[in-house]
């Protein structure tokens, strides 16, 4: 089966024949594959032996399926969208359009006025109880995953350094908090700093001995450390109580002038006179951690453009070259990796303001791999594209849970969210697939003589390690 | 970029004492000693495979010679063994950069950026190390107009300045290599080695190179170690020729002394058919790292 295609428009009565073609030559084929899977169905009858019977129509639907969908692609979809390319090469306009509408460009300032109005919105909307579940499960979630890849971002994104194992530093800060809090009963807004330190400490001293690998050695070095972390967290039991955890962290005040403890003075919905409701701690902790998005997001673009960003980004471009310019790379890395750890301590300390509860549970491969995700999903390098990620990566899991109505399709034991590591892959795969550098795969010069213009995807690399 | 040092002082800038250094069984360098002077282009030619990339990877410290010593010798009076640094170290420190044979350019940062890269150190300091940078303290912002404003005349004096906003990756082949010259001249170094710099360029490309080669010891008096296949250039610009055939030196001194002995002629031109049919072939096939 050939792909081959005559671009120009007089092959049109070609490319129908072409696609009548592609399209019988898919249906036989599918007739082939599915013949036995399909069409063909065993099953077990009363008296328990094996039988089968015959699911032509079924078959029939695949192999339709098939051919009409070939003929679709080659006949229609592939000669329209290589007219396009055509068309866009001969008016001279790269692959990234630069004309921008006011959405385009307005795009920061009303995503920003969207996010602060969320949560009244929402309440006025579904009143103070119902604003719960809108404001925790898809406000504060997506955005910690948001702090999250952008603290990944910085490792992986600028640098250029795999880390598999980012999830130890989210777990850092979340231990810091619980424990710090618990045994000096500091406050939320003396330890998020000091979460953030730890996290960045830890950050260096992992780093030191493993950022000497490069590529893959690197990804499963860190890999390793994300693990070992969380056993020493499931084992210690002494210090981090193993596998149950700690629970009863104190919540986050409002700089400790209104608390959200029921039985304090000085508590939020007392002082105001409102009905008792946990909501205004989660709406007040979505600010919160707005709040700590923007500052990750301002540090990190902020850095971008001083030197040291600079260098995170030529790392990832030639480290070789890097070093050629007297460029301390040993340095420049673990700088990468302690912010990168930083931004992910703080999280984690905002996390664990958040549930009141951590056990090593929370700190599994798993989350590496989902914030790693992101980023690349996202378009390694770029804040926007990895907040567009979260939100649809996190957002699409939590809509999951909401889908009651496909428990009516497939059966009562089907759980919707069980899939979403499914839908994960398919996600990544599609993005892959069209957008191979992620949603947004072009970056933005940090400084420019006369125009900034934004550089392909095509010339970025994705960094050694 | 270094205060123009017009007075061409004659001393010695580099110098290479029996350096060796062995790959395994191989001895890619043999004994080999040679001098670089001040304000001068030296060129180290020989056919491919003699050991000059190695001779360049071992002065900039990405190789640790087996045996020998490198001095370099800074305008300051600072002595550097190089054999002791690290890589990094000799171009921050010591004030040698280099280029390379398959050219190592960030591709996806734009050409400006590439230079801006290159005053790392020189910014970082200004920048208290990020940290007064980040805060608005101090004269960071001053140093980074400065730094742009370098990038510019060396974009200008490599005929780049067109191209300044767009990605490195996307220039044509000669204005690479120009490109990453201007990045090791940004640096600031007093000495620049430079890896066949002229491999691969068309007549009009090659002519440029030599102008800007030209430019750089002229105007801002950095020594050149130049690594050149091409005889012609090397005739052309050079003052001193060093040669090499498998690891050692066998001739030394100017263009024409060099061009006129024997044994050169012999190396480059091979004494029997076969060797001659090789040398051809290299010769066809350009450079390889
Ligand atoms: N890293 C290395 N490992 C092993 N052998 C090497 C290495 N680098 C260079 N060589 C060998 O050293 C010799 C000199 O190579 P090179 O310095 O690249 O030559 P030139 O630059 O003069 O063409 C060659 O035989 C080459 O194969
Ligand atoms: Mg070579």
């Amino acid at each position: 089966m050939t792909n081959a295609q005559s671009p120009a428009k007089e092959a049109a009565p070609g490319v129908m024949a072409q696609a009548v073609k592609e399209g019988l030559f898919a249906g036989i084929l599918a007739f082939g594959m599915f013949l036995l899977y399909v069409g063909i169905e065993t099953y077990q009858n009363i008296d328990n032996a094996l039988v089968w019977r015959t699911r032509w129509g079924l078959l029939a639907i695949f192999v339709a399926v098939s051919a009409i969908g070939r003929f679709l692609v080659v006949g229609f979809f592939k000669p329209r969208i290589d007219r396009r390319k055509l068309a866009k090469a001969k008016a001279g306009i790269p692959e990234v359009s630069d004309d921008k509408g006011f959405f385009h460009r307005n795009f920061l300032k009303i995503a920003m006025l969207a996010l602060v109005l969320y949560p009244p919105v929402v309440v006025s909307l579904y009143g103070v109880q119902g604003s719960l579940k809108f404001v925790d499960n898809f406000g504060i979630q997506i955005l910690i995953y948001v702090m999250l890849a952008w603290g990944l971002n910085v490792v992986v994104g600028l640098a250029g350094l795999l880390d598999l194992g980012y999830v130890a530093f989210y777990a850092v800060g979340a231990y810091s908090y619980a424990l710090l809090s618990q045994t000096f009963g500091l406050s939320f807004w003396v330890l998020l700093p000091m979460a953030g330190i730890l996290a960045a400490f830890w950050g260096i001293i992992l780093g030191f001995p493993v950022l000497r690998l490069r590529g893959d050695y690197l990804a499963i070095v860190t890999l390793a450390f994300g693990e070992i972390i969380r056993l020493v967290l499931m084992n210690w039991t002494e210090v981090t109580g193993g596998t149950a955890g700690i629970s009863g962290i104190a919540k986050a005040s409002i700089f400790g002038i209104w608390s959200f403890d029921v039985g304090a003075s000085n508590n939020f919905a007392r002082s105001f006179g409102l009905p008792m409701s946990s909501a205004y701690y989660k709406i007040f902790l979505f600010y919160v951690i707005l709040a700590l998005c923007l500052i990750t997001a301002y540090v990190t673009i902020k850095l971008r453009s001083m030197p040291i960003g600079r260098a995170w980004e030529a790392l990832r471009e030639d480290e070789i070259a890097c070093r050629s310019l007297g460029i301390d790379t040993v340095k420049t890395k673990l700088t990468a990796f302690a912010i990168g750890a930083m931004f992910g301590g703080f999280a984690g300390s905002f996390f664990a303001a958040r549930q009141g509860f951590v056990s090593p549970e929370s700190f599994v491969f798993l989350e590496s791999a989902v914030i790693l995700a992101i980023v690349v999903l996202g378009g390694m390098g770029s804040l926007t594209g990895i907040a567009v990620a979260a939100i649809v990566m996190v957002g699409g899991t939590e809509l999951l849970r909401e889908m009651e109505f496909l428990k009516h399709v497939f059966g009562e034991d089907f759980t919707p969210e069980l899939y979403r590591m499914l839908l994960f892959g398919l996600a990544m795969v599609a993005v892959m697939l069209f957008k191979p550098r992620g949603f947004v795969g072009s970056r933005q010069p940090t400084a420019f003589l006369k125009e900034r213009k934004s550089v392909s995807g095509s010339f970025t690399k994705e960094g050694h390690g | 970029m270094t205060s123009g040092n017009t007075t061409m002082t004659r001393d010695t800038i580099l110098k290479v004492e029996h350096l060796s250094m062995r790959f395994g069984g191989l001895m890619a360098i043999n004994d080999l000693s040679l001098e670089a002077r001040r304000g001068e282009i030296t060129a180290l030619i020989g056919p491919n495979g003699a050991g000059k990339t190695t001779v360049f990877n071992c002065i900039t410290g990405f190789y640790k010679p087996t045996m020998g010593m490198i001095t370099m010798n800074r305008r300051n009076g600072e002595q550097h063994l190089l054999e002791r640094l690290s890589d990094f170290e000799i171009t921050k420190k010591a004030k040698v950069a280099r280029t390379f044979q398959n050219i190592r350019l960030f591709s996806g940062l734009t050409v400006l950026e590439n230079l801006l890269v290159a005053q790392h150190n020189k910014l970082m300091k200004a920048s208290g190390y990020t940290v007064m940078g980040l805060l608005g303290i101090g004269s960071y912002k001053r140093e980074a107009e400065g730094s742009i404003e370098l990038a510019r005349q060396w974009l200008e004096k490599a005929d780049l300045i067109d191209r300044a906003d767009d990605p490195a990756g996307d220039l044509p082949y000669g204005a690479q290599r120009r490109l990453e010259i201007a990045r090791a001249m940004c640096t600031g170094p007093e000495l620049l080695c430079l890896d066949e710099p002229a491999a691969g360029l068309n007549p009009k490309e090659s002519l440029a190179l030599n102008t800007l080669l030209n430019s750089i010891r002229d105007e801002t008096g950095t020594s050149i170690l130049l690594i050149e296949h091409d005889m012609s250039v090397v005739m052309e610009i050079s003052d001193h020729v060093v040669v090499l055939e498998y690891g050692q030196k066998i001739s030394d001194g100017t263009p024409d002394h060099v061009k006129n002995d024997p044994k050169v002629i012999a190396a480059y031109l091979g004494v029997d058919d076969d060797e001659l049919e090789e040398v051809m072939h290299e010769e066809l096939d350009g450079g390889s790292l």
